[in-house]
Parts: C-alpha cells; sequence; structure tokens
C-alpha cells in the first residue's frame, strides 16, 4: 500500500524546508453521516519528524485540524540526501511511517 | 460537518484520574507543563474554551505580543480548511500552539518545537463559525500571544 504521507524536504543554506502532507479523514466525532448517525471521531493526535535520530518537530493535534493535513515547518542543520523520519499514529491506535530523502 | 471533540480510552480515562489524584494531594501545582515532555496532551484538547485549553496546557496565562505574526485570511469561504501561519522573532522558542476560539475544542494543534528547529508553522484547522484565532508562542518559559478573528462563511463544523 502507498504511504499516507507525501513529504517535500528542501535545503537551502543551513536550512531544511518541510512540507508534509497526510491522507486521513480527521473526523472530528460532530459529523453525522447521511443516516444521522454520528462519525466516530478519527484524527491523528502524534506526527514526528525525525532527522539524525533527533526530533525536530513534533505536532500534537486534536480533531480541529483539516482532512488530509498540511504542515510545514523548517529546521537547522539538514543536508542533500539526509534521511527524515516521519511517523503518525491516530486515536484509534494506527499508524504510518515513511523516511524521505532531503533534496 | 463539525469539530472537536476526540473519543478517550479507557486507558486515558485512568491516567486522568491518576492525575486528578495526584492534585488532590498537593502535586498538581505545576499543572502538565506539557511542553517539558513529548505526551500527547489529552486533557488540554478536551477543554472548552480557549482560557481552559490554555492553562491545562501550560498552566499559565499568555501575554499579546507583537512579536508573534499570526497570518489568517479576513474571510474564510469555507471553515473546513483555513490556511493559518504563525512565525515569531522571538527567540528560545519551545512551543507554539494554535486555538480557535469557539470550536467546540478550542485547542487545535499543539507544536513543540526543539532547538534548532525554526519558530514558524503553518498548517490548516477546522472553523465551525466566525470566531478568534490565538497564536500562542512559548518563549524561555513566558507565553506570548497573537489573535486574529476570522470571519467563516461555510462553517467547518455545521452543515
Amino acid at each position: 500500500m502507498a504511504s499516507t504521507i507525501r513529504v517535500r524536504a528542501t535545503v537551502s543554506g543551513d536550512t531544511t524546508e518541510v512540507q508534509a502532507l497526510i491522507q486521513h479523514p480527521m473526523d472530528s466525532g460532530f459529523v453525522k453521516d447521511a443516516q444521522g448517525q454520528i462519525i466516530p471521531a478519527h484524527f491523528i493526535q502524534q506526527l514526528t519528524f525525525e532527522h539524525g535520530g533527533r526530533t525536530v518537530f513534533l505536532a500534537n493535534w486534536g480533531a480541529a485540524v483539516s482532512k488530509d493535513p498540511y504542515v510545514k515547518f523548517s529546521f537547522k542543520g539538514g543536508a542533500k540526501g539526509d534521511d527524515l523520519k516521519i511517523n503518525w499514529m491516530d486515536n484509534k491506535g494506527a499508524t504510518d511511517s515513511t523516511t524521505a530523502k532531503i533534496s | 460537518m463539525t469539530c472537536g471533540s476526540p473519543s478517550f480510552s479507557r486507558r486515558l480515562v485512568l491516567q486522568g484520574a491518576g492525575s486528578v489524584a495526584l492534585v488532590g494531594l498537593g502535586f498538581g501545582t505545576v499543572p502538565a507543563v506539557a511542553a517539558a515532555n513529548d505526551k500527547y496532551p489529552e486533557d488540554a484538547f478536551r477543554q472548552k474554551g480557549d482560557a481552559d485549553a490554555i492553562k491545562a496546557l501550560y498552566g499559565k496565562t499568555a501575554e499579546a505580543s507583537d512579536k508573534v505574526k499570526l497570518d489568517a485570511p479576513e474571510i474564510a469561504e469555507n471553515g473546513a480548511v483555513v490556511p493559518i501561519a504563525v512565525a515569531t522573532a522571538l527567540t528560545a522558542v519551545t512551543s507554539i500552539s494554535f486555538l480557535v476560539s469557539e470550536n467546540p475544542n478550542a485547542l487545535a494543534a499543539f507544536y513543540v518545537i526543539p532547538e534548532g528547529t525554526v519558530p514558524a508553522v503553518a498548517n490548516r484547522l477546522k472553523m465551525a463559525k466566525t470566531c478568534n484565532v490565538i497564536a500562542i508562542v512559548e518563549s524561555a518559559g513566558k507565553l506570548y500571544s497573537a489573535t486574529k478573528e476570522v470571519k467563516v462563511t461555510v462553517g467547518g463544523c455545521g452543515g
């Protein structure tokens, strides 16, 4: 199965800019379906980015983050060809991870 | 559609009960201090209003600062996807959080910023209706905030 995570990490000078897009329903638990049944909450709670064995970014998310979430941040010290490990876990315990190359 | 409330596992409920017990014994005077660790701040995400969420997350209040730059649209046509970004000139930043005051649960996202990471984050949030978006930057143990009202034409939590 293809990864749910799409990442673009580009280094410019000493700063690496990271953009990530994840496929996830991010159901809030307030929405009703066509039958009037509440769709249970289902959303990513934690998303981590690791570079060189160090966590460079940790996102804690609530259900108010949009469907198919997007996040952008930058960190110092990445180099071309380095690995960037990305991992998420949702409130149902599902996880996914991927490793991206910094370009 | 609506924003908000997570479902809670029994384990987390029990953890919550444990921390309440600690408060009862007087160990809870420094609440949560979520920024200090990597644990998911379940309790803060459960709070209804923005003031309660900030209290649960940090255990202190924020002061408004022009050093926190909050970038949000004046009008969001679709409340389900509102692009919001924050950047700051402050140094020694350890965390950045986003709150939407009128959402069922105000806290939307809480980002831990380790040393070496630029204190700027962009993301997309759901908004139930027209209300204030609050960004909080934790710098050298103090909280600084910026607030902006975003008008929502179609709620990301109702329809």
